[in-house]
């Protein structure tokens, strides 16, 4: 097994490339653009498809039109970028196109700054453009899933045909740890059952997400409603981290996780029953996951995000508000910390008492 | 007998995506030159026999359902974003003929940028701009390319160039440009127009067919609905007043004298992947898990060009080589390209939970700013580092200040660029690291692998350092 | 029918939305608007029979690519 030392944002190239990603597009953006960089030096030496677009909206839209091809395409980019994105991310969920987005999310809102945050979870998890759709939305915690979720980014999106978006935050992007490098390079394949590739096959496709009579439109939209379901059956995934006794339930994706990850390993060793949830798929949220909880014991579930509360919705929602909830949280660019997060922890198991 | 028959080729012969009461009916209206124009376009991909490789990209306006028409594989896209998806189909598929159709509002206003860039990279895509100064699907508002003192929903004065502006001249704009390969303007007002714009069009498709890069056509068109004419008087309006704006003829055509643009095949084998990285010379082993082993976290700070980042990086591979888990973090962003940089280096026998460090163990400052930013943050019993070009300065309570003649040592083996290996030197010296001479080392010849010759000289900058801090220290 | 080879125009009815733009683009003027109306509602156009030289103007001014077909019969035996 080959081991180097990584950035975040090269191991979501590194992912691409043993992914088949074979086209990727993208504009400059503080703190994703190490992923632009990458990309324009790896991709042209294998021969693979490299522009860097004028704007975020002629990003998303090149890869509209390669993932029309049937290809295997990329883009990232940070909050701003984003956001300029979404109409492209509305048009590629209504063509049921499979892409991965790479958001490596900065502060907000407007101009913000560079620093962390995790406040584009509302616009990624949600949908965030027009209309009745998701995306499919990873969350790495460490350099090896920015590689990894990359890989499985795409295989979810050619399973189920709908956009996927890698969810990471300016420390993942930035920060250098080992990574193993992929044991497998994917080999793509076109469908020519949709895709619009210019060939004598697909000359017959069409890749749309125009329906011009109500209920036909109507009709397509329960239909993507019932992917979601499918999705939301299959292919929830979290980490759990002793929750199995914990009455204090932490709720944390990204890099606030491993701070919280520190901080139960801290309140554990003074006593407190305190457990990490760290969803890993934000769509599907593992709602079940945490209302089965909610419903074994009594206990106090804290979201831990560099937002203001924009998960908290979910856990509560998810635990349909059975229990207490709580937030830990910052914004602006600044990281939470571990005495931030035992010092409620620590509030919290003195109230039980 | 036997007949030649002149009728539609390279469009569908019913229109089953429509459907309606009549599917060999197109959905436009009387008099709009739209049928006129897919009907050409249709007979040069037929007679060039590009059906099975194009690409057809419908717009947002009147021509959003083009796909109901042209035989060939279709996309719908986003308003004035065709070619932006144009350029990734030719990107992802060489073969491709992409053909963009787009009306005035989606090519001219909200697409212009997208417009503009494609051209300027030559991308292999056919743009056929059907002007016809007013936007029609939406209800006949004013257009980039209304003339002055045209009236529509949205000027319903005229257009006045005092608060509308003038109108856009797309061939001229675009002839500007290096990289277009055909670049006309045509009309398809009557029979004559008609038959120029056929072959405007078909030479555009010629240069898709042999992959030469971008082509151009403006075809300046009818509106009648919209513009309240009849058949003579649009006409008339195009003949008489867009002519005149928009003066008809060919801009460019470098096809005779431009290669077809061939792009390379995609490479998907892991060998060449792994090649990339180096992955058989080029890998550490992976780390160990080792409870027992002080979890170690570094601040190293500087101003740009000190080296504190890549310090802070040798320090990372060392544990790496040391099989440890490591991370690193840097400041990143305008901080770092002016003014003072830093970073977080972990060292840990588990895997880390933040890679951000708040509180070090090892705070290592270049110069004066980052010592006096993060010296409260070292913990009790740690160390901090700072060069001695410093000068007095104040150490927090517990914590051992080591003035370090980093500078110095560095210049007497050869480059004062080097000082941050000397730190480097002291660190391994005072065995904050729980690293070994060994794992530094490598971990210097692995920073410096590109620039092979510094290896040695680092390798005595970090022995000086060693020797000065067991002589001082 | 004769037995002289003329070129002829085909019209389909249905398709055609009396916009007249053939019947200015006729040389020799052969095409008429109709005073009836096809099913959907609009007059259409129609050959006045002969004088058709196959010249395929109105085929290419028409804006409704399959309402107008011109047939050419080809010399031979």
């Amino acid at each position: 097994m080959a081991t180097q030392l990584v950035k975040g944002n090269t191991a979501a190239v590194i992912g691409a490339l043993y992914a088949g990603c074979d086209c990727y597009f993208g504009y400059p953006i503080t703190p994703a653009s190490e992923i632009l960089q990458e990309a324009s030096r790896y991709f042209p030496i294998l021969g693979r498809k490299f522009v860097q677009a004028e704007s975020e909206e002629s990003a998303i839209n090149m890869v509209y039109g390669a993932a029309s091809a049937g290809h295997r395409v990329m883009t990232a980019s940070s909050g701003p970028g984003i956001s300029l994105k979404q109409e492209g991310v509305s048009y590629l969920a209504g063509a049921e196109l499979p892409c991965v987005i790479v958001d490596i999310m900065r502060a907000g809102p407007g101009l913000g700054n560079i620093g962390p945050e995790q406040g584009d979870y509302t616009q990624v998890v949600k949908g965030g453009g027009h209309g009745n759709y998701k995306n499919i939305v990873l969350a790495p915690n460490s350099v090896q899933e920015m590689c990894d979720m990359v890989i499985q980014g795409f295989e979810l999106a050619f399973k189920y045909r709908n956009p996927v978006v890698v969810l990471a935050d300016g420390v993942l992007g930035q920060m250098v740890e080992s990574l193993q490098f992929p044991e497998v390079a994917v080999m793509p394949e076109i469908d020519t059952e949709w895709a619009v590739s210019g060939t004598p096959e697909t000359r017959n496709n069409l890749v749309s997400s125009i329906f011009l009579d109500f209920n036909q439109l109507e009709n397509f939209n329960y239909e993507l409603q019932e992917k979601y379901e499918t999705i939301k059956e299959e292919e929830v995934e979290y980490e759990d981290h002793m929750t199995k006794d914990a009455s204090i339930i932490l709720v944390s994706y990204g890099i606030s996780s491993r701070i919280c990850r520190s901080a139960v390993d801290q309140a554990r060793k003074e006593g407190i029953k305190v457990g990490l949830f760290r969803p890993k798929t934000l769509f599907p949220f593992p709602a079940r996951e945490l209302k089965e909880i909610a419903a074994s014991r009594e206990c106090t579930f804290v979201s831990v995000e560099m937002s203001n509360g924009q998960m908290l919705e979910d856990v509560r929602l998810a635990i349909e508000c059975s229990r207490p909830t709580e937030l830990v949280s910052r914004m602006g660019g600044n990281l939470i910390t571990m005495d931030q997060v035992l010092e409620k922890i620590r509030k919290i198991a003195a109230e039980e008492e | 007998m036997e007949e030649r028959i002149i009728a539609s080729k390279g469009l569908y012969t019913e229109f089953s995506r429509k459907g309606g009461a009549a599917p060999t009916a197109t959905h436009y209206c009387p008099g709009c030159g739209h049928g006129i124009i897919h009907k050409l376009m249709g007979e040069a991909m037929h007679d060039l026999g590009i059906q099975d490789r194009s690409v057809m990209i419908s717009p947002v306006g009147c021509a959003v359902f083009a796909y109901y028409y042209f035989d060939c594989g279709n996309l719908q896209v986003a308003h004035g974003r065709a070619p932006a998806v144009g350029t990734g189909v030719s990107r992802a598929e060489d073969n491709a003929v992409v053909i963009a159709y787009q009306g005035d509002g989606d090519l001219a206003s909200i697409g212009l940028n997208e417009t503009i860039q494609a051209a300027n990279r030559g991308e292999k895509m056919a743009v056929f701009f059907i002007n016809n100064t007013v936007y029609g699907m939406t209800g006949g508002q004013m257009a980039p390319t209304t003339l002055i003192g045209e009236r529509t929903v949205t000027c319903p004065q005229g257009r006045d160039p005092g608060y509308d502006g003038y109108p856009l001249h797309m061939c001229e704009l675009i002839d500007n440009l290096s990289a277009p390969v055909f670049i006309e303007r045509v009309s398809i007002s009557d029979i004559s127009h008609i038959r120029k714009a056929r072959k405007a069009i078909r030479r555009a498709l010629e240069i898709q067919r042999d992959g030469k890069g971008y082509a151009f056509v403006e075809i300046l068109s009818t509106c009648p609905t919209n513009l309240g004419q009849n058949a003579e008087q649009s006409t008339r309006f195009v003949n008489e007043q867009m002519e005149k704006e928009f003066p008809l003829g060919n801009f460019r055509d470098l096809a005779d004298q431009t290669e077809p643009i061939c792009r390379a095949d995609s490479v998907f084998k892991k060998k060449a992947i792994d090649d990339l990285f180096n992955l058989d010379t080029g890998s550490s082993p992976d780390a160990v898990l080792d409870p027992s082993f002080p979890e170690v976290q570094i601040k190293a700070a500087g101003f740009g060009g000190q080296g504190v980042l890549s310090m802070g990086l040798t320090i990372a591979h060392a544990g790496c080589v040391a099989q440890r888990f490591v991370s690193w973090y840097p400041s990143y962003g305008p901080e770092q390209r002016g003014g003072t940089s830093n970073c977080s280096v972990v060292i840990s026998g588990e895997s880390i939970g933040s890679p951000v460090v708040q509180e070090s163990d090892v705070l290592v400052a270049m110069n004066r700013p980052s010592l006096e930013k993060f010296a409260a943050d070292v913990k009790e019993g740690g160390y901090i580092l700072y060069d001695s070009t410093i000068g007095e300065c104040s150490i927090p309570e517990g914590v051992t200040g080591i003035a370090v003649p980093a500078i110095r040592i560095a210049g007497d083996a050869g480059s004062e660029k080097a000082a941050n290996t000397a730190m480097l030197g002291i660190m391994l010296a005072l065995g904050i690291t729980g690293l070994s001479a060994q794992n530094f080392k490598a971990a210097l010849s692995a920073t410096f692998s590109g620039k092979p010759k510094l290896i040695p000289l680092n390798h005595v900058v970090l022995e000086s350092a060693v020797s000065w801090a067991n002589e001082n220290l | 029918m004769s037995g002289k080879k003329e070129p002829y125009p085909v019209i389909n009815i249905i398709e055609c939305k009396a916009c007249g733009r053939c019947i200015t683009a006729c040389p020799k003027s052969v095409l008429l608007m109709s005073t009836a109306l096809n099913e959907r509602g609009y007059h259409y156009i129609e050959y006045t029979g002969e004088g058709c030289t196959g010249c395929a103007n109105c085929y290419y001014t028409c804006p409704e690519p399959l309402a107008i077909e011109i047939h050419i019969p080809l010399k031979g035996e």
